[in-house]
């Protein structure tokens, strides 16, 4: 009877709602183990919508949906579910919830569920959402799946931004659609004009720019490769 | 005639990898070495040659609006295209599932040489990329099977060029932070402006 109420007494308190080791959950993908540039998980999509940072920022909010809720979904079953048939459960929860951001789009934003195509359903395939789910929501609570989701979705997101910015800004001049060069050639005078690079908005465009933010990222990370 | 320009151009034009960017997962992990790549590349086309015309008779006859029409006339209006993902999903995996059982069952080299490549391909958006090209692009069943045979042979010339310059490249002194990813995907950009040149081609 003692012995119990000193259990009970000595259990830990609940982990504070933003604990350190969560924070850190959420910022270390962003960075020093970020998805695209250290693991090479979900090149796939992050090069196909970035020739404009319009369709790039709703492929990135789709991305950050989905693998959120599906690290929520995978853990809260993750007692459940046999580890035999697992790949299977995990594809149908991920390919239910991409086909309701699919019907969203197509409901709400016709114009770039047209311009986005195919790539909404290969989210199904991005391996950062199959590696999340193996790696992470198969083994820890839905709280800290959550967490663990949204930061890699963040650092997949900030990447595939950054190289859409480069791309719209030397291939169409633009940025969001709003012509950058010409605006500023109206302050500066009729001389100023720049000439758009086409090679940008083809995919060998987005082969370099990915290559290059590697390059930088990884000199300042110091993580090489063997 | 059309057929043939079809698979031409599905293998060199829209190349699965330097025009659409499909199968870049396994197209970067699995090139280090060439005898794997070309294990990898002769998976993929055997899976894309098969799972493309299975989802388009899936798509013909099942998810398509009024596809259904074959089961009654109170069937005709449905449409169930919003099942596409899940199901064409679903049906890759259980195609290679089976084809993974076969070859195991009945040519046991094979399956020594394909074996740990057939599960990495389910989840491979090569594979579901080409059948969701083929759903939208409206073939009938013969150009769909060109198509996914096409498409597979544009990324086994892919992986398998790859991995030989990526041998050649171990004794080269790239700098630290370009090493491995950084310095192939500046490879696959110089790779795809090779490529680029068959666009302007007509077919």
């Amino acid at each position: 009877m003692s012995t119990e109420t000193t259990i009970s007494e000595i259990k830990k308190p609940a982990e504070a709602l933003l604990s350190k080791r969560r924070k850190k959950l959420v910022t270390d993908p962003l960075i020093d183990s970020n998805p695209i540039t250290i693991q090479v998980l979900g090149i796939c999509s992050a090069l196909a919508v970035t020739t404009q940072m319009q369709p790039t920022l709703i492929m990135a909010i789709s991305v950050i949906f989905v693998i959120v809720l599906s690290n929520f979904v995978i853990s809260l079953m993750r007692n459940t579910i046999p580890s035999r048939v697992r790949i299977i459960v995990q594809l149908a929860v991920v390919a239910t919830l991409v086909t309701l951001v699919s019907e969203l789009l197509k409901a709400f934003a016709y114009d770039m569920y047209k311009e986005l195509s195919v790539f909404v359903g290969l989210i199904i395939t991005n391996c950062i959402v199959m590696g999340r789910l193996e790696a992470f929501a198969l083994g820890n609570k839905p709280y800290d799946s959550i967490l663990d989701g949204f930061g890699s979705a963040l650092g997949y997101s900030w990447i595939i931004l950054a190289v859409a910015f480069f791309r719209e800004l030397f291939g169409s001049g633009s940025v969001f659609g709003v012509p950058v060069f010409d605006t500023l050639a109206g302050f500066i005078g009729d001389d100023f004009s720049f000439a758009t690079n086409g090679l940008m908005v083809t995919p060998v465009g987005a082969f370099i720019i990915l290559g290059l933010i590697i390059w930088v990222q990884r000199t300042k990370t110091g993580y090489v490769e063997h | 005639m059309e057929l043939f320009s079809l698979g031409i151009r599905s293998i060199f034009i829209d190349n699965m990898v330097f025009a659409y960017f499909l199968g870049m997962c396994s197209f970067l992990a699995v090139s280090k070495k060439v005898s794997t790549a070309l294990g990898l590349g002769a998976a993929v086309i055997f899976v894309l040659t098969v799972t493309t015309p299975a989802n388009w008779l899936l798509n013909e006859y099942v998810l398509k609006e009024g596809a259904l029409s074959w089961a009654g006339d109170t069937f005709a209006t449905i449409d169930l295209s919003f099942l596409r993902f899940i199901m064409f999903i679903a049906i890759i995996a259980a195609i290679v599932q089976l084809v993974e059982m076969v070859v195991e069952k009945f040519a046991p080299a094979l399956y020594g040489a394909l074996g740990i490549f057939l599960p990495l391909i389910a989840v491979n958006c090569a594979i579901l990329g080409g059948s969701l090209f083929m759903a939208q692009r409206d073939y009938t069943l013969a150009e769909a099977t060109v198509y996914g045979f096409g498409s597979g042979t544009g990324f086994f010339l892919a992986i398998v060029a790859l991995a030989a310059i990526r041998e050649k490249l171990k004794y080269s002194n790239v700098p630290n932070g370009l090493k491995g990813l950084g310095i192939t995907m500046l490879l696959t950009g110089l790779m795809g402006i090779a490529f680029m040149s068959f666009m302007g081609i007509d077919l």
